[in-house]
C-alpha cells in the first residue's frame, strides 16, 4: 500500500484524515483512488480540464513528480506521496 | 486567533532581521484548536526565491515534507507560515494573497525597517476556494 500524506487543508475534504492509503501502480492510480473515495478533493486539486493545479506539488518520497515521470512515475509498496501546496509571498 | 510564546514570537522576529534585507519565511507547528490556532515549535526555511529575495519567498516543498514528518512525530500539525517584509508594512500585498493556498492557517508577516523588527501581524486564510479567498486580519495572543 501506498500511503498518500494530505495537507491540512485539504483533510476538510478526507473526513479529517491527515493520511489515506491506496493500491496503486503510479501516481495518477493513486489519485485517481484518492479522488474517488474523496470526491470534493477533485476540484482542489484539478483544474476543470482535469490538469493538476499549478501551485499543487505532488512529491514521490523526496522527488517532485514534474522532474520524474509526473503522473505517470511508477509508485511502490511503501512509497509517500506527499501533496503540498505552494507557499509563497512577498511584499509586492 | 493565533496563540504564540514570547519566545518564538520573537524568534521568528528576529529571523526577519537576521535576513535583511531579504525576506525570511518558516512554517509555523501546533495544533488546531476550535477558536484558535496554537503555536507549539517554529522553523526556519530557506528562501529559494533567490532570484528576488528582497521582495519574494518561497519554501521549498522538499523542506516543508521534512518539517511536516518531524512535526508529525513531535504530534504537531502545520499551522502556519511567517515571513518578512523589509522596509515595507506588515500587511498582505496581492502576491502573498495570490500565493496563499494554505486555508485556514495563520500567515505571520513582520515589517523590518532598516534592520530592525517592527510591527508583527497575522492573517487567516479564510475561504476554502481559490475564488474568494481572503486573508483576514486576526488576533496574536502571546503567552
Amino acid at each position: 500500500m501506498t500511503k498518500i500524506h494530505i495537507p491540512t487543508p485539504l483533510r476538510q475534504y478526507t473526513g479529517k484524515l491527515p493520511t489515506v492509503e491506496v493500491k496503486a501502480g503510479t501516481i495518477a492510480e493513486a489519485l485517481s483512488s484518492l479522488t474517488a473515495r474523496h470526491p470534493d478533493l477533485r476540484r482542489h486539486l484539478y483544474t476543470e480540464d482535469g490538469k493538476l493545479r499549478s501551485f499543487v506539488n505532488v512529491y514521490l518520497n523526496d522527488d517532485d513528480v514534474r522532474y520524474l515521470q509526473k503522473e505517470a512515475t511508477t509508485v511502490k509498496d511503501g512509497d509517500n506521496i506527499s501533496i503540498v501546496p505552494s507557499i509563497a509571498g512577498g511584499r509586492s | 486567533m493565533l496563540k504564540i510564546s514570547q519566545s518564538h514570537y520573537d524568534s521568528l522576529r528576529q529571523h526577519g532581521e537576521e535576513t535583511y534585507p531579504h525576506e525570511c519565511c518558516g512554517v509555523l507547528l501546533g495544533r488546531a484548536g476550535e477558536d484558535a490556532r496554537v503555536v507549539t515549535s517554529i522553523a526556519r526555511c530557506g528562501n529559494t526565491r533567490s532570484d528576488s529575495p528582497q521582495n519574494r519567498y518561497h519554501i521549498d516543498p522538499r523542506e516543508l515534507i521534512r518539517i511536516q514528518r518531524e512535526g508529525r512525530e513531535r504530534g504537531e500539525d502545520i499551522v502556519g507560515f511567517y515571513h518578512s517584509h523589509p522596509d515595507h508594512p506588515a500587511r498582505w500585498s496581492t502576491t502573498d494573497l495570490a500565493e496563499a493556498h494554505w486555508f485556514g492557517c495563520s500567515y505571520v508577516i513582520t515589517s523590518v525597517e532598516k534592520g530592525q523588527a517592527v510591527v508583527t501581524n497575522s492573517f487567516e486564510l479564510a475561504g476554502s476556494e481559490e475564488n474568494g479567498k481572503a486573508l483576514m486580519d486576526e488576533r496574536v495572543a502571546i503567552e
